[in-house]
C-alpha cells in the first residue's frame, strides 16, 4: 500500500470535505454567510442523529433498515399526544414533555424488537429490521388514517426553530448526541464490547462479553435516535405526515457511516468520521442544487461519493 | 535429470521487501529445481509467508531478481502466476464449501458448449480425470463441504494441477489434517515430483519434512541462512539453524520447554462425571487440582474441544456433571465460567481468539474489561499499567501496545491471548492446542510459560495433538476415544507408546492396561 492511499484513507474524507468548502467559497454565491451554515447544519443534524445509532449498529457488524420508519412512528405519535387526541392531558407543557418522551420511547421499544430478533432467533439484522422497515411506517399510517397532520405549537418546535447562542436547537441535539457517543465508543466497557462484536462475535462471547444485551442495547439506541430524528423533522415542518417522515433516510445514513470510514462489517467504528460524511453528503447536495444542478443528478453523485468510500476502505486488505 | 538438475525451475536472488519501513526480506533466496520438493521453513517472522507473497504475485518485491522456467517471473496477481504455472494452496484452502468439487476445480475457466452453455458432462468427466490422477474417487457433483479436509485438500492440489502448475507452493498443508490424511497428502505430493511438478513445502513439523522432501531452505530474521539436502541435515541441526542458536544449548534443553513440574499440586479443581455434549461427546470423566498441568489427548474427532468448551460454558451439555471448587458447576455462558475463575483459549486463534481489527491493548482486557471499570467507564490508566506489566512478564513483541493484534505473529498473538486469561488471575486455564502453527522458539517460551503458571498453583487443562508436547508437559493425562474418557495415566506412567494404544484402543475389551502398554 503506497503512502498516498494511506494518506487517502486515513484523512480522504476530512480532504474532501475541505475541498467541497473551498470550491463552494470560490464559486457559490452567498455561501460565506451564517444563514447558510445555519441551512446546512439544520439539515445534516436529522441525518445525523439518525446516522449515530446506524454507527453503533454497524460497528456490532449489524445493520438497521427501519430509521426510517421509527422516525415516522415517533413523528406520527407526537402530535397526536400534545395536541391531546390520544388522551386528555392537563396543560400544554405536560402534553409536550410527554408528546416527547413517549413517542421517544416507544420509537425506542421498536429498536428493542429488532434487537430481539436479531439476538433470539439469530435472524440476519438486515432482514429482521427490513420487518419494520415495512410494517413500522403502515403502523404510523394507520394511527393517522394516512392524513397528515397539521399543528401549529411553538412551544414544541422550539428543538427545530429556536435558537441558543445563535445555533439552531436541532444543531445542539445533534452535537450532544455526537458528543456522547463518541465517549461512550472511546472510553466505556459497552463501546469497547460493541467494537468486539463487530470484529470478532465468536471471540467476545468466549471473552465473556454478554453478546446479545449489548447488541440488543445497539438497536434501541438506533430505535432512540430515530425517534429524536422523527421529532425534529415534524417540529421543523409542524405537520406530520406519516407517508414521507424519514422516507428513504435509512440509505443517507449508511452512505454517511461508510463514507466516513466505519468499516461496514463491524469492528472500526468512528462517529465523528460518519460527522464528516453526513456533511459531505450534504454538502454536496447543496453545492449542486445552490449552482443550479436538479437534486436527482445529486443523487448520481451521492452514489459515486459511496463507491469511493468503499473503494478507499478497500484499500486496507493488502 | 542431466541438465535439469543444473538449471534451476525457479531461482529467486537477493530479494528484499520491506512493509512500511520494517524489512521482512533483505537479500533472501531460493531456488528450486525441476521435480523437486524443497521444504521452506524458518520461525514466524522469518520472511516465509512474504517470500511466497511475492512469488504468487500478492505482494511486490522492492529488489532482487526472480526467474521461472528460463525467463523473468513477473506475476501481479496471484491469477497471474497461476496461469504462469506457479500455484499456491493455503493454509486455510480458499475453495467454495457450499458448491461441488467440479465447480470448484473449474471456477473461473468453465468449459462451455457451443450455445454458451456450460458443459456440465465435460467439466465432471474432467474434474474426476484430475482426482484420479491422485487415486481420489469421490462423487464430483457433491459439494465439497460434504468432503474430509484431506479431500478438500486434494481438490485444492488438483485444481492447481489443471492449471498447468509447474511448481505448487503449499503453505503449512497439514495442519489441520489428522495422521493418516496426512499420509494420503505425501502420496500426493510422491506423484506430483513422478508428473515432474516440484514442489515448495512450508511446516513446522519437523518429522513431516524428512519424510517428504528433498532439499530443505532455512530462513531466519529475513535471509536464506542455509540450503541444505535434506539427509544431510539432522533434526537439531534445523532446529539450530533456525533459531540461529548453538546445538549444544539446544540438546541440554530438550525440544519442548515444559521443564520439570508438579512439585505443589493442591486439591481437586475441576471435575466432570458422565458428561455428553452433542453427538461427540457420550461420556467424559476428567479432573484437574490446583497447580497441576492435566493433558486430554485423543485422535482428531474423539472429543477433546467439545468437552473444553462444555466444562466453559460455551457448549451446553445433555447428560453429566461438571463440579468446579468443589461445587456444582454447569455454566450456561463463558460469562459464568469467567467469573468463577476459569480461562479459555481456543484451538484456533483467527475464528474466536483474537479480535484482529483491535490492538493488544484492548484484545488483552477484552474479558478484564468489566472488573476495570467504574461505573461503565474504563479505568485506562490501570489498563495500561496492567498490558505493560503482560507485555513485558510474557515477552510479547509488539510495537507498541496500541499495535493491532492481527499484524504480530502467530507466537506473539497467542501470547496476548494467554495475558487475556493471566491477567484475570484465573483458577484454573483451558488451553487447546496452545502451541499449534506456532514457530519452535515462540513454542518453548509457550511452554515455559505454562509450566511457570502453574507452579503458582494455576490448574491447567491443556488439549494438544502433539503427543510430545502431552507427554513432556503434562502431570497427568486423559485420554479420550470417541467421546469417551478410556484412560487416565499419571506422571510416571505417560509415554508416548502408552498414550498411543490408549487413543488407538482405549477401552476395547482386549484392550492392553495402562502398566502394560508402557512397555510396547
Amino acid at each position: 500500500m503506497s503512502d498516498i492511499s494511506v494518506f487517502l484513507k486515513r484523512w480522504g474524507a476530512v480532504l474532501a470535505l475541505v475541498l467541497l468548502i473551498l470550491f463552494n467559497l470560490a464559486f457559490t454565491p452567498h455561501f460565506a454567510t451564517t444563514q447558510t451554515l445555519a441551512i446546512n447544519l439544520t439539515q445534516v443534524a436529522v441525518v445525523m442523529v439518525v446516522g449515530v445509532g446506524m454507527t453503533l449498529v454497524i460497528a456490532t457488524g449489524g445493520i438497521d433498515l427501519s430509521v426510517g420508519s421509527l422516525m415516522a412512528i415517533a413523528g406520527a405519535l407526537s402530535p397526536m399526544i400534545f395536541t391531546g387526541q390520544l388522551f386528555p392531558v392537563p396543560n400544554l407543557y405536560v402534553g409536550i414533555a410527554l408528546g416527547i418522551v413517549l413517542p421517544v420511547m416507544v420509537a425506542g421499544m421498536f429498536g428493542y424488537f429488532n434487537g430481539w430478533l436479531i439476538t433470539r432467533f439469530s435472524i440476519q439484522p438486515i432482514i429482521a429490521t427490513l420487518v419494520l422497515f415495512i410494517a413500522g411506517r403502515g403502523i404510523a399510517q394507520v394511527w393517522t388514517n394516512g392524513d397528515l397532520q397539521v399543528f401549529k405549537v411553538p412551544e414544541f418546535q422550539q428543538i427545530a426553530i429556536g435558537r441558543l447562542l445563535g445555533v439552531p436547537f436541532q444543531v445542539w441535539i445533534m452535537a450532544v448526541i455526537v458528543i456522547a457517543a463518541t465517549w461512550t465508543l472511546r472510553k466505556t466497557v459497552f463501546g469497547r464490547q460493541v467494537l468486539a462484536i463487530g470484529g470478532n462475535e465468536a471471540a467476545a462471547r468466549l471473552a465473556g462479553v454478554p453478546v446479545a444485551r449489548v447488541k440488543t442495547i445497539v438497536y434501541v439506541v438506533s430505535g432512540v435516535c430515530s425517534g429524536i430524528a422523527g421529532l425534529i423533522v415534524i417540529a421543523m415542518n409542524s405537520a406530520a405526515d406519516a407517508n414521507l417522515i424519514g422516507l428513504g433516510i435509512e440509505l443517507d445514513a449508511i452512505a454517511a457511516v461508510a463514507v466516513g470510514g466505519t468499516l461496514l462489517t463491524g469492528g472500526r467504528a468512528t462517529i465523528l468520521g460518519t460527522l464528516i460524511g453526513a456533511l459531505i453528503i450534504q454538502l454536496v447536495r447543496y453545492t449542486l442544487l445552490a449552482n443550479g444542478v436538479p437534486d436527482s443528478a445529486a443523487l448520481i453523485v451521492k452514489a459515486g461519493l459511496i463507491i469511493l468510500a468503499v473503494w478507499l476502505q478497500r484499500q486496507d486488505r493488502a | 535429470m542431466d541438465t535439469a538438475s543444473q538449471v534451476p525451475l525457479l531461482s529467486m536472488q537477493g530479494i528484499d521487501k520491506s512493509f512500511g519501513g520494517v524489512p521482512a526480506l533483505t537479500g533472501a533466496s531460493l531456488e528450486v529445481a525441476p521435480a523437486e520438493v524443497m521444504a521452506l521453513i524458518g520461525q514466524n517472522g522469518a520472511g516465509k509467508s512474504t517470500m511466497i507473497k511475492i512469488l504468487n504475485g500478492a505482494v511486490a518485491s522492492d529488489g532482487g531478481a526472480i526467474t521461472f522456467a528460463g525467463a523473468p517471473w513477473t506475476a501481479n496477481s496471484p491469477q497471474a502466476a497461476q496461469r504462469g504455472g506457479i500455484s499456491t494452496i493455503f493454509q486455510e484452502i480458499n475453495l467454495i464449501a457450499f458448491r461441488s468439487v467440479t465447480e470448484n476445480i473449474y471456477l473461473g475457466r468453465e468449459i462451455k458448449s457451443r450455445f454458451g452453455f456450460l458443459d456440465w458432462r465435460a467439466m465432471h468427466e474432467g474434474a474426476r480425470g484430475l482426482l484420479a490422477r491422485f487415486d481420489v474417487f469421490v462423487d464430483v457433483r457433491e459439494p465439497l463441504m460434504n468432503f474430509s479436509t484431506a479431500i478438500r485438500q486434494m481438490v485444492a492440489i488438483a485444481r492447481a494441477v489443471s492449471f498447468e502448475a509447474r511448481l505448487v507452493i503449499m503453505d503449512e498443508p497439514t495442519s489441520s489434517l489428522d495422521e493418516a490424511e496426512v499420509q494420503i497428502l505425501f502420496q500426493t505430493i510422491r506423484q506430483l515430483k513422478a508428473q515432474g511438478v516440484a514442489v515448495v513445502f512450508v511446516s513446522h513439523k519437523l518429522d513431516e519434512l524428512y519424510a517428504v522432501c528433498d532439499r530443505v531452505t532455512i530462513m531466519r530474521d529475513g535471509r536464506t541462512v542455509a540450503v541444505a539436502n535434506m539427509a544431510d541435515m539432522g533434526k537439531l541441526q534445523l532446529v539450530a539453524a533456525m533459531l540461529g542458536r548453538d546445538l549444544a544449548e539446544i540438546r541440554k534443553a530438550g525440544s519442548t520447554a515444559f521443564g520439570e513440574g508438579g512439585q505443589a499440586i493442591g486439591g481437586e479443581l475441576l471435575a466432570t462425571s458422565g458428561l455428553a455434549v452433542g453427538r461427540r461427546v457420550q461420556s467424559a470423566d476428567i479432573a484437574v487440582r490446583s497447580g497441576e498441568i492435566v493433558g486430554l489427548a485423543g485422535l482428531l474427532g474423539s472429543g477433546r474441544s467439545e468437552t473444553a468448551r462444555a466444562v466453559f460454558g460455551a457448549e451446553p451439555h445433555r447428560a453429566g456433571e461438571v463440579r468446579f471448587a468443589g461445587r456444582k458447576a454447569d455454566f450456561a455462558s463463558p460469562r459464568e465460567a469467567i467469573a468463577a475463575g476459569l480461562g479459555f483459549c481456543t484451538e484456533d486463534r483467527k475464528i474466536d481468539g483474537i479480535v484482529p481489527e483491535m490492538s493488544v491493548r484492548e484484545n488483552m482486557t477484552l474479558a478484564l474489561l468489566p472488573a476495570l471499570a467504574r461505573s461503565g467507564i474504563v479505568d485506562e490508566a490501570r489498563q495500561a499499567e496492567i498490558v505493560k506489566r503482560f507485555i513485558t512478564e510474557i515477552g510479547i513483541k509488539c510495537s507498541s501496545p496500541e499495535q493491532k493484534i492481527r499484524e504480530l505473529s502467530g507466537g506473539n498473538q497467542q501470547k496476548v491471548l494467554l495475558a487475556r486469561w493471566l491477567c484475570m488471575d484465573p483458577k484454573l486455564l483451558i488451553l487447546d492446542e496452545p502451541t499449534r502453527g506456532i514457530d519452535v522458539g515462540a513454542k518453548a517460551e509457550i511452554q515455559r510459560l505454562i509450566r511457570s503458571f502453574a507452579e503458582r498453583g494455576l490448574g491447567v487443562l491443556m488439549i494438544s495433538s502433539e503427543l510430545e508436547e502431552i507427554v513432556e508437559g503434562a502431570d497427568r493425562v486423559f485420554v479420550l476415544r470417541e467421546g469417551r474418557t478410556v484412560e487416565e495415566f499419571d506422571k510416571d506412567q505417560i509415554s508416548e507408546s502408552a498414550l498411543m494404544n490408549a487413543m488407538a484402543h482405549g477401552g476395547d475389551a482386549d484392550a492392553t492396561s495402562p502398566k502394560g502398554a508402557a512397555f510396547v
